[in-house]
């Protein structure tokens, strides 16, 4: 299937989930919608380098809380439309992204985690001591009252969201399928033979960064608007990270759709806790269902479906 | 005279106070099938390291197609034409054995011919390549799914893959019984025929002699000799380092 086709279909199932919402007619669904869709971006794009390149990265909620505090510091200054935003989020995460993967260019496996995770403290540092956007104190976001089109601003917010969604998740798609797929594949599997075979592994190592750390910017760019009030300590959470990297490996790391089913499954179990046992049982649900997943399924629930499938060709 | 496909000037590789390779020089003329011999740990593998731009070297220079190669990288040099297998095969384990060959064609073919190959070519083209190894019926299954000897066919097709000038086949033929010598020698020897020119690490000396026309003999990261395979096996510099004194 052709990337343009699946685009469309991607784009009629975004807009088939929206109608579902709106016909639930419950504001409540679209905040607990947005946080998953949020994951859904985020699972994709630590993907793409931490799946499909082989490389982990703890750093994701240093990537994403950027993109909100890009947002504060446009908000405070010359407030713009939110998906302007995004965009600009996106580009300094990519940025940052792309220097990243220049400075730890050398460092494999743990060691380029342990560095990614350094830069997460470094960026989060920074903007605590950063008074203009709040500093350690936080900063308060006051949301438009009307949102443009949808009127209602939890619903704009759930729609870009939603829309990012479709974006990254076509892209990882149409990575996955490509030329670039192939290159980031080798990268994972062995670099010494992947440049043999021609493969500039650098190159290719510092488009998946930016590629990566940018999605991760433009997820959270709206994050300002939807808490109304950010600090370093929630932009920055931990859960950020520890979610983008359970949300693939219970998903499944090789395909498009792994981190996908995975954000779904964790996103969802997790606001269903939220409300109805206790917000402190997230993390723990993430650490018990990891854990399992890790024994259990390590290829993931994709890897699990595809050994059935070849158990059973019928 | 035609340019040398491999010039290597002065080249000396050091790990630490450790000399790997001490001031190698050689040539290697278009279309010649040169043997690389020598007892382990003489540097041979390093020297291969060190040509195909996977180790970076302390001095020399090597020209490769006439042209200065130093301080390309590996996959730039592979796609000038420069292709080797490695001696512990390499293959990508999360992919098929056609995807496998299929990289370098996507990678260093495509990026040489300038323009995209189609899907069919490509397809075309790695069944092709697995077929030249005997591995064609096995083109949809793993890595993990083949015998060490079929894995050294592997590395030795996907290295034929990049469609280079220049073939290293670092110990393609450990392992192997008898017959899968001849074979993958009748390959090699159809490859040269067909214009690559071929340097072959080895250590089973039939190989080595039956296709070499001229041997390079590597001791301690120095090169003691140099010429047509029978001379080179009776100096007697060669037979102490083989055969002790």
């Amino acid at each position: 299937m052709r990337s343009a086709i699946f685009f469309i279909l991607a784009v009629a199932v975004g807009a088939a989930i929206f109608a579902f919402c709106q016909l639930i007619n419950n504001e409540y669904l679209f905040f607990a919608g947005y946080v998953v869709l949020q994951y859904v971006v985020l699972a994709t794009a630590w993907n793409i380098l931490g799946g499909y390149c082989g490389y982990v990265n703890f750093g994701t909620a240093g990537f994403f809380a950027l993109g909100a505090y890009c947002t504060v510091a446009i908000h405070k200054l010359f407030p713009i439309p939110l998906p302007l935003n995004m965009l600009i989020g996106g580009l300094v995460s990519g940025t940052v992204g792309l220097g990243t993967g220049y400075l730890t260019l050398r460092l494999r496996g743990a060691f380029f985690s342990i560095a990614t995770l350094a830069l997460a403290v470094v960026v989060q540092t920074l903007i605590t001591n950063w008074d203009f956007v709040g500093g350690a104190r936080g900063a308060y976001v006051i949301r438009p009252a009307h949102a443009p089109l949808l009127g209602s601003y939890i619903e704009y917010l759930f729609v870009l969201q939603l829309a990012l969604a479709v974006v990254a998740v076509t892209a990882a798609r149409a990575i996955e399928r490509s030329r670039l797929g192939y290159g980031f594949a080798t990268i994972r599997d062995d670099e010494l033979a992947a440049e043999a075979s021609g493969v500039p592994t650098l190159r290719l190592k510092l488009i998946a960064t930016t590629l990566s750390g940018a999605l991760m910017g433009m997820a959270g760019a709206p994050l300002p608007y939807y808490v109304g009030y950010l600090d370093p300590s929630s932009g920055f959470n931990l859960a950020y990270a520890v979610n983008s990297i359970a949300m693939p490996l219970v998903g499944g790391t090789m395909t498009w759709i792994g981190p996908v089913i995975g954000a779904i499954l964790l996103g969802a179990i997790q606001q269903i806790a939220t409300v109805t046992i206790s917000s402190a049982a997230n993390l723990l649900i993430v650490g018990v269902v990891l854990v399992a997943f890790v024994i259990i399924a390590p290829n993931g629930i994709v890897g699990l479906i595809e050994t059935q499938l070849r158990k059973n060709p019928t | 005279m035609t340019t040398a496909v491999l010039e290597v000037e002065n080249l000396s590789k050091r790990f630490g106070g450790f000399v790997a390779l001490d001031d190698i020089n050689l040539c290697v003329a278009p279309g010649e099938r040169v043997g690389l011999i020598g007892p382990n740990g003489s540097g041979k593998s390093t020297l291969v390291n060190c040509l195909c731009g996977t180790l970076a070297t302390q001095s020399g220079r090597v020209r490769f197609d006439g042209q200065p190669v130093d301080g390309l990288s590996a996959h730039q040099r592979t796609r000038l034409g420069m292709a080797r297998s490695f001696q512990l095969p390499r293959p990508f384990h999360s992919m098929t054995l056609a995807d496998n060959v299929r990289v370098p064609l996507l990678y260093a073919v495509a990026a040489r011919a300038g323009a995209r190959l189609t899907a069919e070519n490509i397809e075309a083209r790695c069944a092709e390549l697995l077929g030249l190894v005997g591995l064609d019926a096995k083109a949809r299954r793993w890595p993990r799914d083949l015998t060490q000897v079929e894995m050294r066919k592997l590395e030795l097709a996907r290295a034929i893959a990049a469609e280079p000038k220049l073939l290293i086949a670092d110990e393609a033929m450990a392992g192997l019984s008898h017959s899968e010598v001849d074979d993958l020698l009748g390959l090699l020897v159809r490859l040269n025929e067909a214009g690559i020119t071929i340097i072959m690490i080895e250590h089973i000396m039939r190989a080595v002699m039956s296709f070499s026309q001229r041997l390079i003999v590597l001791v301690s990261g120095r090169k003691i000799a140099d010429g047509v395979p029978q001379d080179v096996l009776r100096d007697p510099e060669v037979e102490r380092a083989y055969l002790g004194q």
